[in-house]
């Protein structure tokens, strides 16, 4: 891109040469975005140490734009979700991604964050965090090392380059409805599928549901 | 090896308590049944006649199908020696047990977790909330009969993975499609989530009383679990009058991953690379607390060289940590990320050493039962030599030099936080805080384990019990684990790194065991029961950060909200092992 940039392959009067460019917009909105990409200061678990790695000084992010670690979700870019999520910090995690202003990227650090990873059986823990708002990039690794982060990092990068200002969500017409924030019940309940827990729920009240998922839980 | 550390205490206990106390005739068993009505009596006489001042652990156990469920304490002499074991046995119908909360503060959240994960009620516990599940949860998980919404099979392997191999995502077998279970007739709109009144409650009680003179309202602040002085998903609420602390209560189990659920499926060597993920900064002594623990009920020993390589691995993990809590202790404090960066850069160079040997940075999964995973590669014992006796000692002064010195360092840290020696007792806290309060208690020489009684080394005690003590007690730690190396990479001797076959499925008597190694944080202690099968019946972590954390509420009271993050700083949390 900086080459493309020096040298964009139209005629520039000598004198101006390295001073003046032509590009196109997608060009130079998403070259600035994905080159200044503020991450949010926000660790989970084991993940985040490697988090903290990388920003380091032997793994160093900074080189690719990313140091300014902001701990305000309303000051970041990407949020990476560095660690186990459990039914308990889920709803905070979600008003945190609801909180960011667009454009907004997330990344799944790690098995837990992609998909539960080694916790997954757990009755605390979410499978992983893509079941509540959207992930960009999944980085595998339990932990990834700072390295699979960095590319994890680039990997993101190179999907913003992609990206237009004539298709992008954030510019459409319209707000974007924010997540709904789960709520702490018996369980976690989402509340995009609170109909399909009440008609489970009655069906099994109503002993219609032979077979539970697992037996009932004895208090 | 076993006779040492079981926890049998003068008979005399016993003769003080004819009728209610009992000896536990379990084959693998030890320590005292005491009957329930009797507890507080027993704990007191113990504590104060028998001067076991320190309660290190207390847990459940849920002895399902049989009707009983049992509390299990060990306490210890702060003098050192070896400990006692007590318990209490009820039945599995809405249990209640005496609290020792009075006697031992530090049994606080213990009690708390014992409430949450299995329902049996403390009677005159101050505060008893759940505390790693929140309000309104349904059911007690760790009850045997409980089942969580992915539950397969009672134990590891699953029939499903091994030997047939017929994998279906745990997902498919869910009716919501997730790790999701509703009671029957449970309907989501009619549910009001339970607020937390019963914390901010609990949080105006503990004020201290208000200036008469000024009307002052108090204020309660939430920080965390998103903060960035909170070291992690941790969160106080605190009341603060102006700009001082009036009230504090922790709140934890954001990171809770059902460690101890978990455990109790997977086999005794699959719960290995679970341990790694406790406090993930100390992998390796994670390792080793759980690899003494297994090898007492086995009753092995492993060979010379693994000791050696095992207590070089747990002292080069000290190091690591502590390095990681200076840095950010200044961090907390305000001299953002420099120190904590100088504090990486050397931490790296552990990593890789821990990296060549175990294949991974963090998660090290290195120790096995009567063994090791691998001998040392080529190279790496010259590395770790050149690391102890040239960098890291360069780098100790450098520190010192900077840091210990530092005007504002000493302003902002000396006199601040005090944990008095009879309280740091009382909270039971371990490590680094108990040390810094003048209380000479290190595992490492209280009830030696491994090789350590052959070790040159000093236990550092201050006497303050402010942070900047605390700083200092890591900072001592620090150079003598140094020296610890020093001497182990000149002893350490040629030989296999294995006793006997390296297993997959270990065969473990039956019995309970107790085990604990001075981690970087404080006491680390594995409790586990075999029934003689392939998975422990029971497998409890005594994890130092958590227990350490009761103590946060007492050291923070009367300071500025500025000084609580530093506070939180000095305890040195590592939220992974807090929620488990």
């Amino acid at each position: 891109m900086a080459n493309e940039l020096t040298t964009p392959g139209y005629d520039i009067p000598r004198e101006i040469e390295h001073q003046v460019t032509i590009t196109r917009l997608d060009q130079i909105y998403n070259w600035s975005r994905k080159n200044s990409l503020w991450p949010m200061m926000f660790g989970l678990a084991c993940c985040a140490i490697e988090m903290i790695c990388t920003a380091a000084s032997r793994f160093d992010f900074s080189r690719f734009g990313m140091e300014v670690m902001r701990p305000s979700p309303r000051q970041a870019d990407v949020m990476i979700v560095s660690g186990t999520v459990t039914k308990k910090m889920i709803p905070q995690i979600v008003r945190l991604y609801n909180q960011m202003p667009e454009p907004k990227y997330v990344i799944a650090m790690g098995a837990c964050a992609s998909g539960g990873g080694p916790f997954k059986e757990g009755y605390n823990v979410v499978s992983g965090v893509d079941k509540f708002i959207p992930v960009d990039v999944y980085i595998p690794g339990c932990p990834p090392t700072p390295q699979a982060l960095l590319n994890g990092l680039i990997a993101l990068q190179k999907k913003i380059d992609t990206q237009s200002l004539s298709t992008v969500p954030w510019y459409r017409k319209g707000e974007i409805e924010p997540v709904p924030v789960p709520v702490l019940g018996p369980d976690l309940i989402d509340l995009r599928k609170s109909v399909q827990i009440k008609e489970y729920s009655a069906q099994r009240a109503a002993g219609l549901q032979d077979q539970p998922a697992v037996e009932g839980q004895q208090i | 090896m076993a006779e040492q550390t079981i926890l049998q205490e003068p008979v005399d206990i016993a003769a003080h308590f004819p009728e209610s106390v009992n000896q536990d005739t379990r084959s693998g068993f030890h320590g005292w049944v005491v009957r329930t009505g009797d507890l507080v009596q027993f704990a007191t006489t113990l504590r104060d006649e028998f001067g076991y001042d320190y309660l290190s652990s207390v847990t459940g156990v849920d002895n399902y199908p049989q009707d009983q469920m049992e509390v299990i304490y060990h306490a210890y002499k702060t003098s050192g020696g070896p400990g006692v074991e007590f318990k209490v046995q009820v039945g599995r119908e809405d249990p209640v047990v005496p609290s020792l909360v009075s006697l031992y503060p530090g049994a606080e959240f213990q009690e708390r977790e014992i409430w949450d994960l299995f329902g049996i009620r403390f009677e005159g516990h101050p505060d008893l909330r759940r505390i790693l599940m929140w309000e309104g949860f349904a059911g007690h998980p760790l009850r045997k009969d409980w089942k969580e919404p992915y539950f397969e099979e009672e134990l590891k392997p699953f029939k499903s993975r091994w030997p047939d191999g017929h994998v279906v995502r745990a997902e498919e077998k869910n009716p919501f499609q997730d790790n999701l279970e509703y009671p029957p007739g449970f309907d989501p709109d009619e549910w009001t989530p339970q607020a937390e009144e019963a914390l901010y409650k609990g949080l105006s009680q503990s004020r201290i009383p208000p200036d008469p003179e000024l009307k002052t309202d108090t204020l309660i602040v939430n920080l965390g679990p998103q903060h960035p002085s909170t070291h992690g998903v941790f969160r106080m609420a605190v009341a603060l009058d102006g700009e001082t602390v009036v009230g504090l209560k922790p709140v934890m189990g954001y990171m809770h991953r059902n460690h101890e659920k978990i455990g109790e499926r997977n086999t005794f060597l699959g719960n290995m690379p679970f341990t790694d993920r406790l406090d993930y900064i100390t992998s390796m002594s994670n390792n080793f607390a759980y690899a003494i623990t297994i090898e007492k009920l086995l009753n092995v020993k492993p060979p010379e060289r693994t000791e050696y390589i095992r207590v070089i691995m747990a002292e080069l993990t000290r190091i690591n940590s502590h390095l990681v809590a200076i840095g950010f202790l200044l961090n907390d404090l305000g001299a953002f990320f420099t120190p904590a960066l100088y504090g990486l850069a050397e931490r790296e160079l552990i990593l890789d050493i821990f990296e060549a040997t175990s294949g991974s940075r963090m998660m090290c999964n290195y120790f096995r039962f009567g063994g090791l995973a691998r001998d040392l590669p080529d190279g790496v014992l010259q590395k770790i030599k050149d690391l102890v006796y040239e960098r890291l000692p360069r780098k100790v002064e450098e520190f010192n030099t900077y840091l210990v010195n530092n005007e504002i360092v000493r302003t902002r840290c000396q006199g601040v936080g005090v944990l008095t020696r009879e309280q740091a007792i009382a909270y039971s806290t371990a490590g680094p805080i108990l040390r810094a309060s003048g209380v000479a208690y290190d595992v490492r020489r209280a009830e030696p384990y491994s090789i350590y009684d052959r070790f040159d080394f000093d236990i550092p005690v201050r006497q303050n019990g402010d942070i900047f003590d605390r700083f200092l007690v890591r900072m001592d730690e620090i150079v003598q684990s140094i020296r610890i190396i020093q001497q182990a990479v000149q002893d350490i001797p040629e030989g296999p790194i294995m006793t006997g076959k390296s297993q997959y499925s270990v065969r473990v008597p039956a019995g309970e065991s107790y085990g604990r190694v001075e981690g970087p944080k404080g006491e680390l202690g594995f409790y586990v029961i075999s029934t003689g099968k392939t998975n422990p019946w029971r497998y409890h972590v005594r994890a130092p950060s958590f227990i350490n954390l009761t103590s946060l509420a007492p050291m923070s009271l009367g300071n500025k909200v500025a000084d609580v993050v530093v506070i939180l700083g000095s305890v040195d949390i590592v939220l992974g092992e807090v929620d488990r």
